[in-house]
């Protein structure tokens, strides 16, 4: 194709499963639309991208508080309704599993594999203590500028 | 209709339906016909909107027994 490809940016600011789904969704939707897709993860959508192996580092102490408290990569999100303390997040694998669609960490995986680019924001990384040993390989690392590159040539431009 | 190639897409929600149909039409040569069976019910829109925007040509759609049958000719 001649024309350059169209691209579609996403900000994942939310740490809801069900939100950080929608996210994805799209994301490999626009992949496969042939878009280069960017998801630039901040805040709380930071922990979509943790490992859920406890890594041990050597951390402060409000950042060893926040590490505990924030769920443990995309798996062990809560749902932004009808949490119920954990149950909420069960039923809704119990329903994708029946609908045959897709997990959070599963959409993960596709995204990488159709080379949607993971960006983790570099200074909330630093407020939440989050080390990039503790997030998952193959992404990147960059600021507002580099998010901003990426969108102002966006056709789709979203804030979850 | 004839297909160079088929591509089962049963039982898989959204969005691996667009997924799987832009993987398989990596695989084909441009004036090929990709067949695609799907059951999501959003198949048929996404699938029109799909082939529209991405300048491949979808030649024919049907439903039979519940499974959603395309024919995409690739641009």
């Amino acid at each position: 194709m001649t024309e350059q490809k169209k691209k579609t940016t996403i900000i994942l600011f939310s740490g809801d499963y069900d939100k950080a789904m929608a996210a994805y969704i799209i994301a490999n939707g626009a992949a496969a639309y042939d878009h280069e897709v960017t998801i630039f993860h901040t805040f709380w959508g930071l922990n979509a991208l943790r490992k859920d192996e406890p890594l041990t580092l050597k951390k402060g102490f409000l950042e060893k508080m926040f590490a505990k408290m924030m769920p443990r990569g995309a798996d062990k999100m809560g749902l932004s309704k009808m949490n119920f303390a954990g149950m909420g997040p069960k039923m809704i694998k119990e329903v994708i599993k029946k609908h045959n669609a897709m997990t959070l960490p599963q959409l993960i995986e596709m995204a990488q594999e159709q080379e949607v680019k993971l960006i983790a924001c570099t200074m909330t990384m630093d407020l939440l203590g989050l080390q990039q040993e503790e997030l998952l390989d193959g992404i990147e690392y960059a600021g507002v500028a580099a998010y901003l590159a990426d969108a102002e040539n966006g056709n789709v431009n979203l804030f979850i | 209709m004839k297909a160079d190639k088929v591509l089962d897409a049963k039982g898989l929600a959204c969005p691996m339906p667009i997924v799987k149909t832009k993987k398989a039409m990596n695989e084909i040569e441009s004036g090929q016909v990709l067949e695609i069976h799907a059951t999501d019910k959003g198949a048929k829109a996404d699938l029109s909107a799909w082939a529209k925007s991405t300048g491949n040509e979808l030649l024919k759609h049907e439903e039979e027994s519940n499974v959603l049958k395309f024919w995409i000719k690739k641009g």
